[in-house]
């Protein structure tokens, strides 16, 4: 392959590469000229919440759970050998409130909602079943992707919250099998030292994972091509997207957050 | 087959269609270059032509679906290449598209995919008046049984004609058929062949039908019209234009073994 060759293929896949960006840009910004205008298809967006919300009930509570409990029986050893094993719940309650239940639920959700958006849309797309819309007269973007981004932003952070009471309950059923405590007084313990900042960067955190998730699997959907495969492409792409960004969500959030604290 | 060649068309009807001097390219590839073309009120038109060639980029233009990259393109009065979106949609519920594979919502059964069009459009109906308008539909397509089945638990032939149901609930006064018997055997594409000469006279619709299939075009069209190499060849009726001595009309012709 000459030189002349490989900057050209440079060229075209940098030029892509923003392409892509702005193309999501302009996706981004469609959604809030849209989200506010009529018509509201809400039996369409309960549907949606029951989608994402309900039916990852079973799999944020299980996974919540077994960080809770994982999370405790790693931390104990080390907080013993510092003589400090009653500050346990408090180290929980900020772990599990503050970062792993957004963060756990966001991955799980961006896994298993963002690729069932994605493979969803995708294939809609490839089957010409979004152009049926169009040509019914309804605006598929806003059928598809709007109700579905609102419902990702409404359920991740109720679905963060649940996976956080989940997590200090495992925490506490270990705790509990080697002293005797109450489950109040656990959780009062493990509130004791989180703030409303704590709490409301929290939910913060999660809304923009909810809106991100929702987001990337709808416009990766949008934009399958190829049959099959590109449907196979979009999905995978919508999960690796957007658990990427979550990441880059968490860390600026919580710069963010510290940043407020501190002034 | 002489019932089935009766075609519902008026003396003197008004232009439905109306495309003149339409480009349109994807990259480098120009697929349409310079078509014009007109379909009166009543009239069905099949537009044949090899794979490739336009056909369908042409209907999805017409519908609004593709922008045209030059040249005019009226449906019922109306600029679709400068009309607004709100006008487009108002358009579009006027024009019934039967997708090549049918395009029928997975998640949906037949009643759901029948009735959404009409819940989405409509907001005064009442359940029981979807109820009938659904019937209606299916009644016109022959499958009225299959009402609570999904489109996984059809056959192709039963796709396309609930496809068709589902565009004939808005009641259009154009239908744009893309590739109405692909992949379909010999006897179901006569069936399908017949929905859409029933469709025209139940409905008084006007169709443009893209197909490659010669049996399709001569028994559900009034006029032929050939697209090679992004330009409309010849238009006419069946035996007009295939007593061509154009070569790739012959060869077109020649190929479909209906001699």
């Amino acid at each position: 392959m000459s030189i002349q060759h490989k900057s050209y293929l440079f060229s075209k896949g940098l030029d892509s590469y923003f392409e892509g960006i702005y193309n999501a840009y302009q996706f981004t910004i469609r959604f809030f000229k849209e989200v506010f205008q009529p018509p509201f298809h809400f039996r369409e967006i309960v549907n949606q919440c029951y989608e994402v919300g309900l039916k990852s009930l079973a799999l944020i509570s299980l996974t919540g759970f077994i960080v809770g409990i994982v999370f405790t029986k790693q931390s104990r050893p080390s907080l013993e050998d510092f003589g400090a094993a009653s500050w346990l719940p408090s180290l929980i309650g900020i772990a599990i409130v503050k970062a792993l239940g957004p963060l756990v639920t966001a991955l799980i959700c961006a896994g298993k909602v963002g690729s069932s958006i994605g493979a969803e849309l995708g294939s809609m797309k490839v089957t010409e079943q979004i152009e049926a819309m169009e040509v019914s007269a309804i605006n598929p973007f806003k059928y598809l992707t709007v109700t579905r981004v609102i419902a990702t932003t409404i359920t991740i952070p109720i679905l963060a919250l649940y996976c956080s009471f989940v997590g200090l309950f495992g925490s506490y059923l270990n705790v509990h099998a080697s002293e005797s405590t109450s489950l109040v007084n656990f959780y009062q313990e493990g509130f004791k030292t989180i703030t409303f900042l704590d709490i409301f960067s929290s939910i913060v955190k999660s809304i923009v994972f909810g809106f991100t998730i929702g987001i990337i699997g709808c416009y990766k959907g949008f934009h399958a091509t190829k049959g099959t495969f590109g449907v196979g492409k979009a999905a995978n792409e919508a999960v690796v997207l957007a658990m990427f960004l979550v990441f880059l969500e968490e860390i600026v959030i919580v710069q963010l957050a510290n940043w407020i604290r501190f002034y | 087959m002489k019932e089935q060649n009766k075609l519902n068309t008026k003396q003197e009807s008004e232009p439905v269609i109306y495309i003149k001097g339409l480009y349109k390219s994807f990259g480098e590839l120009d697929v349409l270059k310079g078509v014009d073309f007109t379909l009166l009120e009543g009239e069905n038109i099949a537009v044949l032509g090899k794979s490739g060639s336009g056909k369908s980029v042409l209907i999805k233009i017409i519908a609004g679906l593709l922008k045209a990259d030059q040249g005019e393109v009226s449906v019922l009065g109306k600029r679709v290449d400068q009309i607004n979106n709100k006008d487009l949609d108002a358009l579009r519920l006027h024009i019934g598209f039967s997708f090549q594979n049918s395009a029928l919502y997975d998640s949906m059964s037949v009643f759901q995919n029948l009735a959404f069009p009409l819940t989405m459009n409509t907001k005064h109906l009442t359940s029981k008046e979807i109820d009938m308008a659904v019937d209606e539909a299916l009644d016109a397509v022959g499958l009225k049984d299959k009402r609570n089945q999904m489109p996984a638990d059809l056959s192709g032939g039963q796709r396309k004609r609930i496809g068709i149901a589902r565009t004939l609930i808005l009641k259009p006064k154009i239908m744009l058929y893309d590739e109405p018997t692909s992949g379909l055997d010999p006897i179901t594409s006569a069936e399908i062949n017949q929905l859409i000469l029933d469709v025209q006279k139940q409905y008084n619709t006007s169709s443009v039908i893209i197909t490659h299939d010669l049996t399709c075009a001569k028994h559900t069209s009034n006029k032929i019209a050939m697209l090679l190499d992004g330009k409309f060849l010849q238009i006419g009726q069946f035996d007009e234009v295939f007593a061509s001595k154009e070569t790739q009309i012959a060869s077109f012709y020649n190929y479909n073994f209906i001699q």
